[in-house]
């Protein structure tokens, strides 16, 4: 019990934090920065536009299928050697993670919004809607109902892969506490339990959220 | 691109393999687990149904790699030495376990009420009304779902990178810094994930196109 005591000695927690700290920063911005362009990916990719929701779909296709570790080294390591700019570590991961997940998200719009009986479409054409007018006030709000639980597990994952990032040495949570018990290899299961913790802590009430989205959505 | 397959392809197919490997292995674990746990989750027994809830709920909140990790260097120092491949396998199936757990429920869920009420009217036991009406019904509600974690497992065995597992990504990772050829090696590595991702991923998509047409019919 002395080791934990030792292991969760402020200094140490601070760091752990401060860790945390950057999980959350870089998983909000890339939540934010995924949402958009997986919305607009999406949509493009539903709207059938001759040559440009097939091109689109390709490169979703593509992204959905690699692994996000691999996204992340091609960020940091492959891609400076293209454009000719080095990101830091910080904003390396960030591109990555929006990379993937807009991605993923476009998917889960788009199958959203194919959900919705084509029925709805038909009828409100005929009375007159147009396409974004019936988008608007009769598919989207259909839509969004069936797509937020999978978008806030998405969001989850999200916040799960930051913990990759440690490879190209990103100072988060998972890092951090690499370096704690770096130091001291007693610290290791302290560590560990730590991590799982807070890493649960931050993913679990994003999916007491979700189930509250659902239950609220499904009844209106 | 193609010298890399040239001067290397010994190296990436044998990456491949271990990722194909290891894939798998976690595919026939975390099927035979998640459904373990999806069985307890809906179990009549209360005691049950709360382990598969924690179980469930402990390992999908958690990352993949906190838990493989764990298998890599903290069980080696304190119960029994592993090496990489096999903790990032243990770690993968657990993993994905809770997830195939979550899929598998809400498959038998999915399932109406009243064909388990019918089957155990008709003399059955619920044994018997589990295996020949409720799963029957529960596999092709799942078997899209399921498809989806598949992938989700073959992309996610990369982490046998960080444990030098000697997978795909791990290999990959080797070539690029011998070469310096960073781009095309990570191109290379990505062309041979997708040769296993994207075919199981139009492949699910049909089904799921049949099977949900086939339930709007009846």
């Amino acid at each position: 019990m002395d080791i934990f005591a030792q292991a969760y000695q402020w200094v140490n927690l601070k760091y752990l934090l401060e860790g945390l700290w950057v999980t959350v920063e870089v998983s909000v911005i890339s939540i934010l920065f995924s949402f958009i362009i997986g919305a607009i990916f999406g949509l493009l990719r539903y709207m059938k536009i001759k040559y440009l929701s097939m091109i689109v779909g390709f490169i979703v296709d593509i992204i959905r299928n690699l692994p996000l570790l691999l996204i992340i080294f091609f960020t940091y390591f492959g891609l400076p050697n293209v454009i000719g700019v080095r990101f830091n570590t910080l904003w390396a991961t960030i591109i990555a993670m929006t990379v993937f997940e807009s991605a993923m998200l476009a998917e889960i719009i788009r199958s959203g919004i194919m959900a919705v009986d084509s029925g709805q479409m038909e009828a409100a054409r005929s009375n007159g809607l147009t396409y974004w007018q019936t988008m608007y006030h009769i598919i989207l709000p259909q839509a969004v109902k069936k797509m937020i639980p999978p978008i806030v597990s998405q969001f989850i994952s999200l916040v799960k892969d930051t913990s990759l990032a440690t490879i190209i040495v990103l100072p988060e949570l998972m890092f951090h506490a690499q370096v704690i018990y770096g130091q001291n290899t007693n610290f290791m299961i302290p560590m560990f339990l730590a991590l799982a913790v807070l890493y649960f802590i931050v993913c679990y009430l994003l999916s007491v959220l979700a189930k509250f989205l659902d239950r609220r959505l499904s009844k209106a | 691109m193609f010298d890399i397959f040239a001067n290397y392809g010994g190296q990436l197919w044998s990456g491949f393999g271990y990722t194909l490997l290891s894939s798998l292995y976690a595919l026939i674990g975390s099927l035979v687990v998640g459904t373990i746990f999806a069985l307890f989750e809906i179990s009549p027994n209360k005691v049950l149904r709360v382990i598969g809830h924690i179980y469930v709920e402990i390992f999908r909140n958690i990352p993949l790699l906190v838990i493989a990790m764990i298998f890599y260097i903290v069980v080696p120092q304190y119960i029994a030495k592993i090496d990489g491949f096999t903790a990032g396998t243990i770690g993968l199936t657990i993993y994905t376990s809770a997830f195939i757990a979550e899929t598998v429920r809400a498959g038998i869920e999915g399932v109406p009420v009243g064909q388990m009420e019918a089957a155990r009217s008709n003399g059955m036991s619920y044994g018997q009304s589990m295996i020949h009406i409720i799963m029957p019904q529960a596999i092709k509600i799942v078997v899209p779902p399921l498809g989806n974690q598949f992938i989700n497992l073959v992309k996610n065995s990369s982490v046998l990178a960080f444990l030098a597992g000697f997978d795909l990504m791990y290999q990959g990772n080797v070539i690029a810094s011998t070469t310096f050829r960073t781009t095309d090696t990570y191109f290379a590595v990505g062309l041979l994930y997708l040769i296993i991702t994207l075919p199981m991923s139009y492949g699910m998509r049909y089904l799921e196109k049949k099977w949900s047409a086939e339930r709007s019919e009846d």
